[in-house]
């Protein structure tokens, strides 16, 4: 398998803008690889949630190309880009829970949308909900929940499929120290399982926190690799040897 | 990925579509408090009113024509009563040994005059005012121009006066005003399914403007377009069976008070335009075509809205 067939998402001299405004992402490439952990950093306005927007496949960069899991995601056919964001976890920075469905609902509707049985649906999602402490407030709406509540519930939903990557945005940014810490971890988790973790923060501490990561950084639009290890990372081989 | 690793996946989490109720709780449910089902029921009856007027009409038309297809009147039209008996007795003897007659009947000058009564008064028809002798033919084919002609040339060789008419001629100003009003009928029909069909889709993008963030949420974690459809087809398609039923009562109901009012009218003509148990059926038919459309269009609309999404 070449390092191409391996790689999980590939962007290649993207440029993304709105309308006829000038581009608010330029240049952009890297390599994304199977079980890295990234942070991706800048100043507010700087592109990040433009640039995970064309992560999670909710916008289409208006040149340059992406790879996604071994497909050119620009020129595939729409009916086929559910199957791939099927395999994709996402943290939305305002949530974006259904406002009507309880907790439970909101966690188990990507393995609904999946096609999971029902009979197959509970366990996980009470699982997830206990793991994020919630599992007492399975019933309530989002509405009635706190905002660090509410991203929990969004952080569950976003896990709970174990997806092949995870794209995170903010998603410590209503928690306190303590359950960021313990989401982190989580994250981690997941990472060691294989996912591709992809978290756009602005909390300098909470790079510390993973050391084996990678850092992004976007810096009006242009992303900066100073060291060239998002566009020629290291062997994913050698990652899996350092988690295992 | 391999594609292996994808159907692998695929089995794990089971290829059962999403949809159903819990599909349909996606969308806050307010029926009947909503505008959406009266609207339908109000559609649905006043559509199987008019289409019931539709084919009660048609009912009737064929019914007095198969009445009058074989109908013609022959009328000796002589000024004398003398010779008008003569030419009458003749034309009679005719039609008796004639195979293609099936049955005739002189009319009675007391009937004669009964016609006319209204527009004459009493006795005026006894000599003041020359009436022609009518004789009411039945054929036993039918009475086309071809058999018409024939049967005039023959009986002008025995009554010089006597002239024939096709009885469904008479009543040819009346077919026309039935075909008219058969084709209003259509025509309200085409225009209510029509205006059903756009209060769908006017609801159908209201629900989705409502609810655009779910929708979004839904797409972005990987449901297809015929998922997100399939949420609101289930909604509208509940919405649309509750007001055709309701619709439909009203609407039978409707039908039944106007029938009831039209038999008591005691035309014969109009007695012809009851409904056929076919027609009921067709009738019954007109909700569940409704239910067709509103999740037709509701899915048509929902799919051109979502396609807009990447």
């Amino acid at each position: 398998m070449s390092d191409f067939d391996s790689e999980i998402v590939a962007f290649d001299n993207v440029g993304l803008r709105y309308g006829t405004d000038g581009e608010v992402l330029r240049d952009i490439s890297f390599t994304l690889y199977p079980g890295s952990f990234y942070f991706l950093t800048g100043a507010s306005g700087a592109g990040k949630t433009s640039l995970l927007k064309l992560l999670y496949l909710a916008q289409r960069p208006s040149r340059g190309a992406i790879r996604m899991f071994g497909s050119d995601v620009i020129t595939l056919p729409r009916a086929r880009l559910p199957a791939f964001r099927r395999r994709l976890g996402v943290v939305f920075q305002d949530f974006r829970l259904v406002p009507h469905l309880s907790a439970f609902d909101n966690v188990a509707l990507p393995l609904r949308v999946s096609g999971m049985p029902e009979s197959d649906v509970a366990k996980p999602v009470a699982d997830m909900l206990d793991w994020v402490g919630l599992s007492h407030r399975y019933e309530a709406r989002p509405a009635t929940l706190s905002g660090g509540e509410q991203q929990r519930v969004a952080i569950a939903r976003a896990v709970i499929g174990r997806p092949d990557m995870l794209v995170a945005d903010e998603p410590t940014g209503n928690v306190d120290p303590e359950m960021a810490l313990k989401l982190l971890r989580l994250f981690e988790a997941l990472n060691r399982l294989g996912t591709t973790v992809v978290v756009a923060t602005h909390d300098v501490h909470l790079l510390k926190k993973v050391p084996d990561s990678l850092i992004m950084r976007l810096d009006k639009g242009r992303l900066s690799d100073p060291t060239g290890a998002l566009r020629y990372p290291p062997r994913a081989a050698s990652r899996e040897n350092s988690v295992s | 990925m391999t594609k292996s690793g994808t159907l692998n996946r695929a089995i794990v989490r089971g290829f059962s579509p999403f949809g159903g109720d819990r599909a349909a709780r996606l969308v806050p449910q307010a029926r009947l408090v909503g505008p959406m089902p009266w609207v339908i029921a109000i559609m649905v009856a006043l559509t199987v009113i008019a289409a019931a007027g539709g084919l009660a009409l048609q009912n009737m038309a064929d019914t007095a024509r198969a009445e009058l297809s074989g109908g013609v009147t022959v009328q000796v039209i002589e000024a004398f009563p003398a010779a008008r008996e003569r030419q009458a007795d003749a034309v009679m003897d005719a039609l008796a040994n004639d195979p293609a007659i099936a049955t005739y009947r002189r009319v009675p000058e007391a009937e004669l005059e009964a016609l006319l009564e209204p527009w004459l008064g009493v006795g005026a028809t006894d000599a003041t005012v020359p009436v022609p002798a009518l004789i009411d033919v039945r054929l036993r084919g039918v009475a086309d121009r071809a058999a018409i002609d024939d049967l005039q040339t023959r009986l002008l060789q025995i009554a010089p006066d006597a002239r024939v008419d096709a009885q469904s001629g008479w009543l040819q100003p009346v077919f026309a005003a039935i075909a008219s009003l058969q084709w209003l009928a259509i025509a309200l029909v085409v225009l209510l399914a029509l205006t059903s069909a756009a209060a769908v889709w006017l609801a159908a993008r209201s629900a989705l403007g409502s609810n655009r963030n779910t929708i979004e949420i839904v797409h972005l974690l990987g449901g297809t377009d015929g998922q997100i459809a399939r949420i609101f087809q289930r909604s509208i398609g509940y919405d649309a069976v509750l007001g055709g039923a309701a619709g439909l009562a009203i609407g039978v109901a409707g039908v039944m008070v106007l029938g009831k009012q039209f038999a008591a009218l005691g035309s014969g003509m109009m007695a012809g335009g009851g409904l056929t148990l076919f027609d009921w059926l067709m009738l019954a038919g007109i909700p569940i075509a409704g239910v067709v459309i509103a999740i037709v269009t509701a899915r048509l609309t929902v799919l051109a809205s979502v396609r807009r999404m990447l």
